[in-house]
């Protein structure tokens, strides 16, 4: 039968459903929660115990005295010891209220360097090359300055902790403004959003990948910083993390310096895959996923 | 399937070109893209504009779409008209869901949130994606996706309708079926739609009048009705007929850049 109209028939409903379910039919892959769990964990358990069994090795190959480097059944008894007294606990606090306050004191910094730098040409060529040569400097080299300005101090360690961290999430957000494909920002402006509209609707949020990554960037910079800082200016009134490194190897107590380092390093890790996880959820609602590279 | 909402009241679809000329760049480096292009389009036409490469098409339709100013002459809008634009990409925003991608000029026009959602509701249903909502872009195929762009653009509420190649990378099949929905939302709503394209058969298949350009510059050098009644079938022979029309005077005007 001929239609006159051309108001959608059913036939032609049933057409365009039909090739959608076609086109779509396959993309949605499921595994289940716990596969991929398993899947990305036990690599991660399988190099640690090589690790672990490795280090196990050269102590029994008595390359260095025990009291020098205790194998890893001595460290794990000593970092047990130290989790159940407050003296861990204590450092902990103290060198994660620094890391906080300076981080979050160089996202503040990073975020508005970085968008000035990103919308003005004058800042850009002013600076832009500055802020990469800021974060080639080993933030290390700041610490002779930063001592002679603010003494042995908190305020030295955070000096240098913004110097090594802002930078970075400069950096991130230049380059995330910069790499905003331009037919979304046609598209945006073509759906009216204007002037700040279009960096709230379109700009920030197609940014944001480059904006986590130099924040994770960031945090590695000011963590190491930190660490750094905590090594070098001791004395000041709490025992942190850094300082605890220290007072052990003055004390020539390699176990509790051995359990010291592990506790910093998972720290590091820690909040590293907290920074890996918004990442991958950013890249998985993206649909830019590497399936192979997770 | 009927709809009610259509353009704002009294806010009328035409558009008018009167002598638009667009050079790029100055001095001895300039190009002229556009060669006193004058067009009137009446409030609910569909004019295909074709021509080869360089010939502006593009150009033309963002000094419509208010992204470029033209380097002389005018264009005429209805009042407060501000044309939607649709690209051969779909251009959506990959961070949000179909909704959400469909809500952005909605929200960017203050619309009330039931108000809203309902509206959605109502563009997903034109574009037949009423249960994909939740998706993501990348989830979705080609066709779908530049179904999606449109009801984003549908969503500006204009009577002028801008497309640039919008099927330009869809294969045939789905083509044939988008030239099918196209057609559908054009006459429920009344739109005015200025349509580019190289394929001179999707422009007699689509077209009311099928403007043709040339290159470099681009002056308009033939334009036909094409009084073929709808519903049309790109493969009927009357359409194949004025394809063939038009693509003859197209291979005249690119064989004069041959010499």
């Amino acid at each position: 039968m001929a239609s006159d109209t051309i108001t959608g028939t059913p036939r032609a409903d049933a057409e365009i459903s039909g090739l959608d379910a076609l086109e779509i039919a396959g993309r949605q892959k499921t595994t289940s929660r716990a596969t991929t769990i398993w899947a990305a964990t036990w690599p991660k358990l399988a190099a640690l115990a090589i690790a672990v069994a490795a280090w196990q090795a050269v102590v029994w190959a008595e390359v260095w005295p025990p009291y020098s480097l205790p194998g890893p059944a001595t460290v794990g008894q000593e970092l047990l010891r130290q989790a159940s007294g407050p003296q861990l606990w204590e450092g902990m606090a103290t060198t994660l209220r620094r890391a906080a306050v300076g981080y979050v004191f160089s996202v503040g910094v990073g975020l508005l360097l970085g968008l000035a730098v990103a919308r003005s040409r004058v800042l850009r060529a002013a600076i832009g090359s500055m802020i990469t040569a800021l974060q080639t400097m080993p933030s290390i080299a700041w610490f002779p300055l930063a001592i002679l300005l603010f003494e042995l101090s908190e305020k030295a360690i955070f000096f240098v902790v913004v110097l090594g961290a802002a930078p970075s999430i400069a950096n991130g957000v230049i380059s995330g403004v910069d790499y905003v494909p331009p037919l979304l920002l046609r598209a945006g402006r073509n759906v009216g959003a204007r002037g700040l509209n279009l960096y709230r609707y379109v700009v920030a949020p197609a940014a944001l990948p480059a904006i986590v990554a130099g924040l994770k960037q960031g945090w590695a910079f000011s963590w190491r910083s930190l660490m750094a800082g905590e090594l070098i200016v001791v004395g000041i009134s709490s025992t942190s993390l850094g300082a605890q490194l220290t007072y052990s190897r003055e004390l020539s107590d390699a176990p509790w310096l051995l359990s010291t380092m592990i506790v910093i390093l998972v720290v590091g890790l820690l909040v590293d895959a907290a920074f890996g996880a918004a990442d991958q959820a950013i890249r998985r609602r993206w649909g830019v996923l590497d399936q192979a590279g997770q | 399937m009927t709809s009610t909402a259509t353009a704002p009241r009294g806010a009328t679809g035409s558009v008018a070109l009167r002598g638009v000329t667009k050079v790029y760049g100055q001095g001895g480096n300039a190009v002229l893209a556009l060669d006193g292009v004058s067009l009137d389009v009446e409030p609910g036409e569909f004019v295909c504009l074709v021509g080869a490469s360089g010939c502006g098409k593009s150009t033309l339709l963002n000094l419509v779409a208010g992204l470029d100013r033209p380097s002389g002459g005018q264009i005429e809008l209805g009042e407060g008209v501000e044309p939607g634009l649709m690209f051969q990409e779909a251009a959506l925003f990959p961070w949000l869901t179909v909704e959400g991608n469909v809500d952005v000029p909605l929200k960017l026009r203050r619309l009330p949130r039931a108000a809203r959602r309902e509206r959605i509701a109502e563009l997903l249903r034109t574009v037949h994606l009423a249960d994909f909502g939740r998706k993501r872009p990348h989830q979705l195929s080609g066709g779908m996706r530049q179904r999606v762009a449109l009801a984003r653009t549908l969503a500006l509420d204009t009577p002028v309708l801008l497309m640039d190649e919008p099927f330009g990378a869809l294969d045939a099949m789905t083509r044939d079926i988008l030239h099918d929905e196209l057609e559908r939302i054009w006459s429920e709503r009344r739109l005015t739609v200025l349509f580019v394209t190289h394929n001179v058969r999707e422009a007699a298949r689509l077209a009311d009048r099928i403007v043709l350009l040339s290159s470099r510059p681009g002056r308009i050098i033939y334009s036909t009705r094409v009084d073929v009644p709808r519903p049309r079938r790109i493969d009927s022979p009357e359409i194949a007929a004025i394809a063939a029309e038009v693509t003859d005077r197209l291979r005249t005007e690119v064989g004069r850049h041959g010499q």
